[in-house]
């Protein structure tokens, strides 16, 4: 791995330079020397060094600081250590100020050397790694990586595209499994936040006071357990997007927050009494009808205009059926790889049945339905077997209605099922609701329940 | 210097000749420093080795030291034919301690596994009990085994196997 990170060495002296550069080696690095700035340059010019060492004082031609200031317009990124044999603090103060990462002073202990050395590589390891991840993102939320033929989907990809670079709020709407994160991501990553942060906050995740210091952050001391400052997501975001998904279900106080951080782009943190600014561009999604929930005054008018200055709305899968088996086969492909099995594709008559059914989860219920087919299937192609469970009425009993009710009426609503199907006998209803008799004699009494 | 030998002789399956001492090449002297440049005591190493030797070890008292760094164990060039390890600064008196010979020769052993195995390609070693692993401080001396983890080991093995640079 060292060998990934070569190391020049700039000194007149022959004897520094290859003493250093013997020192590094027996370390595993790549070392290159160099007597001169003019010599280094070319040297750098032909390899992306990690560490460039370069000596203050070198007579005739450039001298340390020139020559690093020339490395750092080859290579930007490379980090470069000044070394004087005398420690003179306008000089140090310079060479910081021209863009020097370090500043040592010759002869020094080998243990600092070598741990400024390792720690100059971790933070390169970590600075690698980190584009890596955010080109692989990016690769991975480009509009085109996005599966469709069907037009309305390709109007909502060519939109995303033109709102990109705005900084406008921009309104998802859809069903749960939809894709409404993939879309925001898309629009985050072909703008010009791209390098910058996209974080994503579930608003329904959390309670009121939970989001509110997850959103705003807050002060030592602002309640019991809050030991230091910390940060919010407004202020990660900061540069870049925040993705708040679920906003229907926020409380009205954090509605007329987030209006005001909308307004204003500003607001405080919780506990604090200094106003914190922020250049966020916010996206939110919603699989509730925002303006019927205007209507019935469970969300704010004013935080709705704010949110739907650009509104996306996603279609439902069954309003896309041409794209189930071009996501089907992409599905197949990724998982299959993914879960190291050799399943290559789907048969038609598998196909038929994927575009027949209604995919109340969307998108996200047609990956798992391929993942579960692959898991448990043994030939190289999915058949019509494999998904024969979907027609056998489980989409029934998945979109069972949960009714909207405190948690104790439907435990009481099922005790007194419970004892009509058991025709009153308590030890029979004790044993098909899970619970011992004595318990549900208890629950009886609590709930009042005649029988 | 027999224990040198011997330890030598344990891992290196190479014949093993004790050259008479020399004097320290007065160039190699830094009186600001009051210490010696390794590197030009590895010149004449360099120099001085017969022509069938595939490496040349020097062992000194002297303290060591290069333009960087304020002292070094031992230098050694890197799949090269010289090495030197310095005792000075592997004497507990160097240190204000009572002298302790049986430790000075464990560390002696240890340094010159270490300088020995930079000539025969290897780096330094994660494993802070292999004698190839960095020491930067006397204490780190002292975590070392007086043998190479089986990684490193492998690595000679190997190498001897294919003849390789020897």
């Amino acid at each position: 791995m060292k060998k990934n990170w070569p190391i020049l060495v700039v000194d007149d002296e022959d004897v520094m330079c290859e003493s250093m550069a013997a020192w590094l080696r027996e370390d595993g690095y790549r070392v290159d020397t160099a007597p001169n700035g003019q010599r280094a340059l070319e040297l750098a010019r032909a390899a992306d060094y990690a560490i460039c060492f370069v000596d203050l004082k070198m007579p005739g031609g450039m001298d340390g600081i020139e020559t690093m200031m020339e490395i750092h317009r080859i290579r930007p990124e490379a980090s470069i250590i000044i070394i004087t044999a005398y420690a003179t603090v306008d000089t140090a103060i310079q060479a910081m100020k021209e863009g020097a990462q370090e500043y040592i002073v010759k002869p020094c202990n080998p243990q600092e050397i070598s741990m400024l050395v390792s720690r100059i590589l971790k933070l390169k390891k970590l600075q690698s790694e980190n584009a890596i991840l955010r080109k692989k993102l990016t690769r991975q939320y480009r509009h085109h990586d996005v599966i469709t033929k069907n037009p309305r989907m390709e109007e909502i990809l060519s939109l995303t595209q033109e709102v990109a670079s705005l900084r406008s709020t921009v309104l998802i709407r859809g069903e749960s499994g939809t894709g409404k994160e993939l879309i925001a991501r898309a629009v985050h990553f072909s703008g010009s936040r791209a390098e910058k942060p996209f974080i994503v906050v579930s608003c329904a995740a959390l309670t009121e006071t939970l989001l509110e210091s997850e959103l705003f952050g807050y002060e030592k001391g602002a309640f019991t357990g809050a030991n230091g400052q910390a940060k919010g997501k407004f202020e990660l975001a900061n540069g870049g997007t925040i993705f708040l998904d679920e906003i229907g279900d926020i409380s009205p106080k954090l509605q007329a927050d987030l209006l005001r951080v909308l307004q204003e782009r500003r607001f405080y943190r919780v506990g604090g009494n200094q106003e914190v600014e922020v250049d966020v561009r916010v996206i939110a999604a919603t699989n509730k009808n925002l303006a019927e929930e205007v209507q019935q005054s469970r969300f704010r008018e004013d935080l709705y205009y704010r949110l739907n200055v650009i509104e996306i709305r996603l279609p439902p899968l069954r309003e896309r059926r041409e794209d189930i088996p071009l996501l089907a086969e992409h599905f197949v492909q990724r998982i299959s790889t993914e879960l190291g099995k050799d399943v290559n594709g789907l048969s038609e008559e598998a196909l038929r049945i994927l575009i027949a059914y209604d995919w109340p989860g969307n998108v996200r219920e047609l990956e798992n339905v391929i993942e579960r087919a692959i898991v448990t299937c043994h030939n190289g192609t999915l058949e019509e077997q494999d998904f024969a469970w979907l027609t056998r009425g489980e989409q029934k009993s998945d979109a069972w209605e949960v009714p909207d009710v405190p948690l104790g009426e439907l435990e009481r609503r099922a005790i007194v099922a419970a004892l009509e199907r058991k025709h009153g006998n308590v030890k029979e209803a004790s044993t098909a609701l899970g619970i011992d008799r004595s318990t549900l004699y208890d629950k009886l009494k609590r709930y009042e329940i005649s029988h | 210097m027999d224990w040198i030998e011997n330890a030598s002789a344990e891992w290196f399956p190479l014949p093993i000749r004790r050259l008479p001492a020399l004097p320290i090449p007065p160039t190699a002297y830094d009186a600001t420093r009051r210490q010696y440049q390794s590197v030009e005591i590895m010149k004449l190493l360099s120099e001085i080795a017969p022509k069938s030797a595939s490496r040349i070890l020097g062992v000194t008292d002297v303290d060591l030291a290069i333009p960087m760094l304020s002292f070094l164990f031992g230098q050694a060039q890197f799949d090269g034919p010289v090495a030197v390890v310095s005792l000075c600064r592997l004497h507990q008196e160097f240190y204000g301690l009572p002298e302790a010979e049986g430790l000075l020769r464990e560390r002696t052993v240890k340094e010159v596994l270490h300088e020995l195995g930079h000539t025969f390609g290897l780096v330094h070693c994660n494993d802070p009990s292999c004698a190839m692993s960095l020491a930067t401080h006397i204490e780190l001396v002292d975590a070392k085994a007086e043998q190479y983890c089986s990684r490193c080991g492998r690595h000679l093995v190997q190498r001897f196997s294919r003849k390789e640079g020897v």
